[in-house]
């Protein structure tokens, strides 16, 4: 046979128009859409908060101008403008990461943490914060106490890179050997309830001062990173998100399941390590500089499937990745308590936003799987 | 492409499991087999014979032990995962769970060894997408959503998405095994089409033998000790090899029907008197209630050929087979009574009760038939 011609391909065939080109028109219509609601959600985020600023005094600060208030341009370029750009990259990285977990596992629960990269993470935090509080604890010198709040956020990013990177590190050694994705799972697992095991031990002997310390990064913030952490984390985040979308056709593959995917010619295991290594990168860099933020890598891209009514990935993956965003500037407006000069745990409010949005989803739906397929 | 070539074919190929520290499990070994463009041809066996390791190993999901695989005339081995892809395509049993995805997009899939890294179709690309939901006649399965689908859309869907990889070698574990019985006809006869239309090797595992009988061009039998019996249907039959392959306790192999039974010992001996269809049905109930059946003008020597069951020397009785009013009716002589019967049920109803007392309700009252 040649394979060159196509048997029996003759115009009498009806070829659906809506299949004949990449994308039909209302899913690529529905990203511009997303795209246009990250960017709304963007210019909120800049104009809500404690003090309220005009949008067109934001759009004159964004293009170099002044405000009519010194105060607001101060606001906008310190705080605020940092804090939606962190937001919208942590909130499109962990949706990104959640996807590929989900396809990469064939599991609707599976998340960005599911390889315990958060667990790697909480890890290096508490090590950094509370064994210091634990020679505190033990009669040691207060002095330390005061040097490492100090030296602040640096040293928690850098501890949370080195526990989530140890954690990956290992994660990708047993990736290579093990043969089915299952045992990966359960491995991320065991090593989340090890690391979580570890970190209350070292809560167990730590002082107060100390676990309020490492508490208070558990819940999660967008606002601690300034402009110069900003330029090691966005540059990894584009990355990470560039390697993701390089993954769209593996990832479509993957849905029929390894074995298939292997007899069309993938090398899974490449493939594989891929995936956990850009996943593992998208989830680790934001747990570094933001603290482990649930509920987003799971929702979003259940919400996406809803919504676009589709699992191929060269639509989901910019879509999640449009809406990780919005949820999180979101989830962050929200948490700003905006008109008041209090804040809510980030944390807090993703679950509860979160959670009663996959609930919903799966209600819905007649069972889980069909709540999986969207 | 030369018709009479072979595509695939063995040479001395162990097939088993490697384990760590310990010797291999060998499950058979010695296997010398092809198979040539065009060909349906159906792998049969008893469970843990070891069929989808076969399969496996042809698909080179797993090593081989020993020996050598060529397809298309290049040693498996050699070739890069992509060439084996768009040479080879397999459909397991596996439930695939593709979520929201049309029939279409399922197909899609199987272009993945043609198309770039981002898999955008090209119009070539979409034509053959097309063509294999047009050749499964599953072009009203294009928009439908995988999960909304019956096991015989899905399974049909899954055989278009194989065959848009246009291989050369179809491998199907058990394409019947979830199916209806009218779906397996359909897919099995949609199989030998395909093998035929395309000039594709099909080869397909199943435990369904009378389908594999009737549609197979060839048979390999795997025997659970890991002989791989390679013939004709017919040739398989007549040679033996079915019983060798499954041979069991308390089970035998009627050589004339192609199939199983249990029972050894006849209970009786009947002669049967009709035509057609229905003369075949009321040999298949007499025979299924365990009576050898003797039909008119054959020899008693082929009789005890054309089934195993053992008969006893004497006839017992005769049963005819005629239309009436329309309908059919059985007449029973036995042991110098006559009995009609409307139906099959009663007549073997009451050959089941002994023949004595218990008048059946669906007994034909013949002066009933008489005043009409």
């Amino acid at each position: 046979m040649n394979r060159e011609n196509v048997p029996f391909a003759t115009s009498s065939i009806r070829v659906h128009p809506s299949l004949t080109r990449g994308f039909s028109v209302a899913p690529g219509l529905l990203l511009a859409g997303l795209a246009f609601v990250a960017l709304a959600a963007f210019m909120l985020s800049l104009a809500v908060g404690s003090v309220r600023i005009p949008l067109d005094e934001i759009v004159s600060v964004l293009l170099g101008g002044d405000a009519s208030k010194q105060a607001w341009a101060t606001i906008v370029l310190k705080f605020r403008l940092p804090k939606a750009l962190t937001a919208m990259l942590a909130g499109a990285a962990l949706s990104v990461s959640g996807l590929q977990m989900q396809t990469l596992f064939r599991n609707p629960l599976a998340g960005p943490f599911v390889l315990g990269i958060s667990s790697g993470a909480s890890l290096g935090v508490a090590l950094t914060v509370l064994l210091a509080g634990v020679a505190v604890g033990l009669g040691g010198s207060t002095t330390l106490l005061a040097g490492i709040s100090l030296a602040g956020d640096t040293s928690l990013a850098l501890s949370a890179i080195a526990g989530s990177g140890l954690v990956l590190l290992l994660v990708m050694s047993v990736a290579r050997r093990v043969q089915s994705g299952m045992t990966l799972l359960i491995l991320g697992l065991m090593f989340g309830y090890t690391t979580s095991a570890l970190v209350s031990v070292l809560i167990y002997f730590s002082v107060v001062e100390r676990i309020q310390a490492y508490i208070s990064w558990t819940f999660g913030s967008f606002g601690g990173v300034t402009w110069r952490q900003l330029q090691v984390m966005a540059p990894a985040i584009l990355v990470g998100l560039a390697g993701g979308h390089l993954l769209m056709k593996p990832l479509n593959a993957l849905l029929l399941g390894e074995t298939y995917a292997l007899s069309l010619g993938l090398n899974v295991r490449r493939v594989r390590l891929g995936i956990i290594g850009t996943s593992a990168v998208l989830a680790g860099v934001v747990t570094a500089f933001c603290g482990p933020i649930g509920f987003l890598g799971i929702a979003v891209p259940h919400l996406c499937r809803t919504l676009l009514h589709t699992s191929d990935h060269r639509l989901l993956l910019p879509a999640v990745s449009f809406m990780g965003a919005t949820l999180a500037l979101g989830a962050d407006i929200v948490a700003g308590l905006p008109g008041s000069q209090l804040t809510l745990p980030l944390n807090a409010v993703t679950a509860l936003l979160g959670a009663p949005v996959v609930i919903w989803v799966i209600l819905r739906q007649r069972n889980l799987r069909q709540a999986f397929a969207g | 492409m030369m018709m009479n070539g072979t595509v695939l074919r063995t040479r001395d190929l162990s097939i088993g499991y490697r384990r760590a520290r310990k010797a291999p499990v060998v499950i058979a070994s010695d296997l010398n087999f092809s198979l040539r463009p065009g060909e349906l041809v159906c792998l049969l066996g008893p469970n843990g014979a070891g069929k989808s390791t076969l399969m496996r190993t042809l698909a080179r999901l797993q090593p081989s032990l020993s020996g050598q695989i060529w397809l298309d005339e290049r040693p498996l081995d050699d070739l890069r995962p992509g060439q084996l892809a768009r040479r080879l395509s397999i459909v397991l049993t596996d439930r695939v769970d593709v979520g929201a995805m049309s029939g279409y997009g399922l197909v899609s899939l199987g272009r993945h060894p043609y198309t770039g890294w981002a898999g955008t179709m090209s119009g070539q690309d979409q034509q053959i997408v097309q063509w294999a939901l047009h050749a499964v006649r599953a072009n009203d399965l294009s928009d439908r959503l995988t999960v909304e689908m019956s096991d015989g859309e899905r399974q049909k869907v899954l055989i278009a998405r194989a065959l848009a990889q246009q291989p050369r070698v179809m491998l199907l574990d058990e394409p019947t095994a979830f199916l209806d019985l009218p779906r397996r006809v359909e897919v099995m006869d949609l199989l030998r089409q395909l093998a035929s239309e395309n000039s594709q090797a099909i080869l397909l595992s199943t435990h369904d033998l009378d389908l594999a009988l009737r549609n197979a061009d060839r048979l390999w039998l795997l025997s659970a000790d890991g002989e791989l019996f390679d013939g004709a249907p017919e040739d398989l039959i007549l040679n033996g090899a079915f019983e060798r392959v499954f041979s069991a306790e308390g089970v035998t192999f009627d050589r004339e029907r192609g199939s199983f039974h249990t029972r050894q010992e006849a209970c009786g001996r009947l002669r049967l008197e009709g035509d057609g269809v229905a003369a075949f049905w009321t040999r298949r109930a007499l025979e299924r209630i365990g009576y050898a059946v003797e039909r008119e003008g054959e020899g008693g020597e082929s009789s005890s050929y054309r089934s195993n069951l053992n008969p006893p020397q004497s006839v017992n009785g005769a049963v005819t087979v005629r239309k009436r009013d329309g309908g059919l009716i059985y007449m029973l002589e036995i042991e110098g009574r006559e009995e009609l019967f409307a139906t099959l049920n009663a007549l073997t109803t009451y050959l089941r009760r002994g023949g004595a007392g218990g008048e059946s309700d669906a007994k034909v009252d013949e002066d009933l038939y008489a005043r009409r």
